[in-house]
């Protein structure tokens, strides 16, 4: 992987340039702009937080389902034994996997959302 | 299908105002992903006139999948408003001869819509506490409107909308473990059925218009109008998409589940208990994941290219986040 520059420091300068040039675009394209620039920040920290966030999604749904196998194939796995009904709310490990999962999810795709459930700033 | 909105807009100033008015300012609002707003005035003979254009900008949307037209959406605005409800003027109905498409006008109300500033802006402190009763009781004069005729407004309820959002969600092609538990949990938790009435539809913070002083002016956006569960509607408010920042503060971010369900019984609505706000809440947070999820595929399938569309796919994370809680919760 070429590290002068990292793909994420790419990312952060293309986000920084539409930044600066926001200013003089009109109102709809100065929206599309923050959009974005908003988006090369999510790029960004998919590519720094996405390894760990995928590791640690592996390790839960491994644990849940007893076996091994890459996420997509255990993802597929996991949606079809709650659709069916042998994983529910009360199946022991489920509820905190998910939690797990849908932080680290947030973390890359929005990190300054507050969950229901958080409490006043 | 491109339409260009700046030159049809002085002959529909022309058409309005008379004989020698023109047009005085038009601009475009941002905001909205599948309707266009313009603000635009008129000089004439008749004065000043501030306007409202609104007009149906994408070809497909999720939203406007499901969605009434816009000249069923100024007849429902005429309705409600003629019960009692706040809402916006309308002002004219375009036809072929404005060339602008499917839109309307409406009289420009003035107002905050931005459910941010509504939330956090100091302008609002003094009314805050207050809006959550205001939006319960401006549900009542609207839930009570007879539907207007001929309109063939939608009836749905928590298992058609079930069926309809998980109809979609399995045509998205998309795996997320927990929109599926969400789809098993709020199956096993269908509220009783109730007799059904005309719905907003798409009540939230964002689409009512709110005044410093006053509190709600008007209830704005009236494309998912249907028929339906009194409670939808106020599920929908409080959805935490829909709370800006503010998850402690359970209706719009600015109120509480207590004060939106006594003004709307005040008022002469139908007592509704809060579990079964709860569930049109989480199957609120539900549906908007949904739907992002289908903002995604429309710029997928090349049907919509604005940079806004895959962006929206990535807020599914935000509904499911708030639905792990919701679960962990209850209703």
């Amino acid at each position: 992987m070429i590290t002068h520059p990292r793909t994420e420091e790419l990312a952060q300068a293309v986000g920084a340039w539409i930044d600066q040039i926001r200013p003089s675009l009109d109102p709809r394209n100065a929206f599309l702009a923050r959009v974005a620039a908003n988006a090369m920040a999510t790029i960004g920290r998919e590519l720094t937080l996405g390894p760990a966030a995928q590791a640690r999604a592996v390790a839960r749904m491994t644990a849940l389902l007893g076996r091994t196998g890459d996420q997509a194939g255990l993802n597929s796995e996991l949606c079809a034994k709650i659709r069916s009904g042998e994983l529910t709310l009360e199946s022991p490990g489920l509820l905190a996997a998910l939690q797990v999962m849908a932080r680290d999810q947030l973390a890359i795709d929005q990190p300054n959302y507050r969950p229901e459930g958080t409490p006043a700033p | 299908m491109s339409v260009d909105v700046l030159a049809a807009l002085p002959p529909l100033a022309r058409r309005l105002g008379g004989e020698g008015a023109a047009l005085a300012a038009a601009e475009r609002l941002s905001g909205g992903a599948s309707m266009e707003t313009w603000a635009f005035a008129i000089d004439g003979p008749g004065g000043h006139e501030d306007l409202i254009l609104r007009r149906r900008s994408a070809p497909f949307d999720p939203d406007t999948a499901r969605s009434v037209s816009l000249a069923t959406e100024a007849a429902l605005i005429r309705a409600t408003g003629a019960s009692g409800a706040p809402v916006p003027p309308v002002r004219h109905l375009c036809d072929e001869a404005d060339g602008l498409g499917e839109a309307y006008v409406m009289g420009r109300v003035a107002g905050e819509t931005l459910g941010r500033r509504i939330v956090s802006d100091p302008r609002f402190d003094a009314v805050r506490g207050k809006l959550a009763r205001q939006c319960g009781e401006v549900l009542v004069p609207i839930h009570a409107t007879p539907p207007p005729d001929g309109l063939n407004l939608k009836t749905s309820d928590g298992k058609g909308e079930l069926d309809r959002y998980e109809e979609v969600y399995r045509a998205s092609g998309a795996e997320r473990p927990i929109l599926e538990l969400a789809f098993q949990y709020l199956r096993r938790h269908l509220p009783a059925p109730v007799e059904p009435v005309l719905l907003h539809g798409d009540f939230r913070n964002g689409n009512i218009m709110f005044d410093p002083e006053r509190g709600v002016v008007a209830v704005l956006d009236w494309e998912l109008s249907h028929i339906g569960d009194p409670a939808e509607d106020m599920g929908w408010i409080c959805t935490n998409s829909w709370r800006f920042g503010r998850p402690d503060r359970p209706v719009g971010g600015f109120g509480d589940y207590a004060d939106l369900l006594a003004g709307y019984a005040a008022a002469g609505g139908r007592p509704i208990e809060l579990s079964r706000v709860r569930f049109w809440q989480m199957l609120g947070s539900l549906r908007w994941g949904v739907m992002c999820l289908m903002m995604y595929r429309s710029w997928a399938d090349g049907v919509e290219r604005s940079v806004e569309r895959p962006m929206i796919g990535r807020r599914v994370s935000e509904t499911e986040a708030d639905l792990i809680v919701l679960l962990e919760q209850g209703l």
